[in-house]
């Protein structure tokens, strides 16, 4: 069985960086429509990719979250990002391969990955 | 439908966090010789109204706004009777839910269980202003996480931080493996 000593060992690692991850206006929001029509259309394992891949990267100032229905769940798995000061991205029909390549090229990069944003599916 | 119990479990857990619940209990108990499997999510909640209970079983009712049918519940309850199991939910306004769905093991009906580990963790690191306890039990053989012991010993640094995130899905896997042994569920 793993041991709660490990976990002790962790918080001393951490208790000095604490608040490095404080809540601002200059963090990049990163939600995941986990209802119903999301996580039967395969929303856990795009979240799981894009948390996996902010902290991989250290994206420090991304904070990957979840919501309810969107109300478009035809397009489910959808991901919104919304930077500060910037309109919101959604992505529609995602998939872990898509999502971390929204990771490398909008994140990372800043360059809205626009194949697979909401504005290019025809409705 | 769902491909997993556990994406049911992942669905359903929600309806707490939206109950504004602060304690969240999951439990998944298999017995292979009894073929069994049951699964309850208890919460303290907001809790329902005897009404309110009948309705949540109905796919058409929904407290959403945004469209008007509400599967979760439904989707749940039908992956546990078309195996011949039984589900319930029992609520007191106020208090808290308590949903139980249990399966028969052996049924060709029966969904795989699939990734509770993930679910758990992604519950547990997603809802960080809520506690939840989960306990996993095959054939008498148990672990449990319980948050707020986490919390106990990790005193501010937060449950979603990148390396007590990793650890807790390292933790709910060793334990996990540990529990099952030759098991698949």
């Amino acid at each position: 069985m793993k041991s709660l000593a490990e976990l002790k060992a962790i918080r001393e690692r951490m208790q000095s960086q604490v608040g490095m991850r404080a809540e601002d206006d200059s963090q990049t929001r990163v939600v995941v429509g986990m209802a119903t029509c999301g996580i039967a259309s395969g929303a856990r394992p795009v979240l799981k990719a894009l948390s996996d891949a902010v902290q991989e990267k250290k994206l420090s100032n991304v904070m990957v979250t979840q919501t309810g229905c969107i109300g478009l769940c035809k397009y489910e798995p959808i991901v919104e990002v919304m930077e500060p000061g910037k309109e919101k991205v959604t992505y529609v029909k995602m998939t872990p391969e898509k999502a971390l390549e929204v990771v490398e090229q909008h994140l990372i990069r800043g360059q809205v990955v626009t194949d697979y944003t909401l504005g290019n599916i025809k409705l | 439908m769902m491909t997993e119990i556990a994406l049911n479990v992942l669905d359903v857990a929600q309806n707490s966090v939206r109950a504004q619940a602060t304690l969240v209990c999951i439990c998944v108990m298999a017995d292979t010789q009894a073929d069994r499997m049951d699964i309850t999510i208890e919460d303290n909640g907001c809790g329902m109204s005897p009404e309110e209970i009948r309705q949540v079983e109905d796919p058409f009712f929904t407290t959403r706004k945004t469209r008007k049918v509400g599967l979760g519940v439904p989707f749940f309850k039908y992956s546990a009777q078309c195996t011949g199991g039984d589900f319930k939910i029992t609520s007191t306004k106020g208090q808290g839910t308590k949903v139980s769905a249990s399966y028969v093991l052996s049924s060709i009906d029966r969904m795989p269980l699939g990734d509770m580990p993930g679910t758990v963790h992604t519950l547990v690191t997603l809802n960080t202003h809520i506690d939840f306890v989960y306990t996993y039990t095959v054939n008498g053989r148990s672990f449990t996480l319980d948050t707020r012991e986490f919390r106990d010993i990790l005193g501010d640094v937060p449950l979603n931080a990148p390396e007590v995130s990793s650890y807790i899905e390292e933790y709910l896997w060793e334990n996990t493996r540990e529990v099952n042994q030759d098991i698949v569920l």
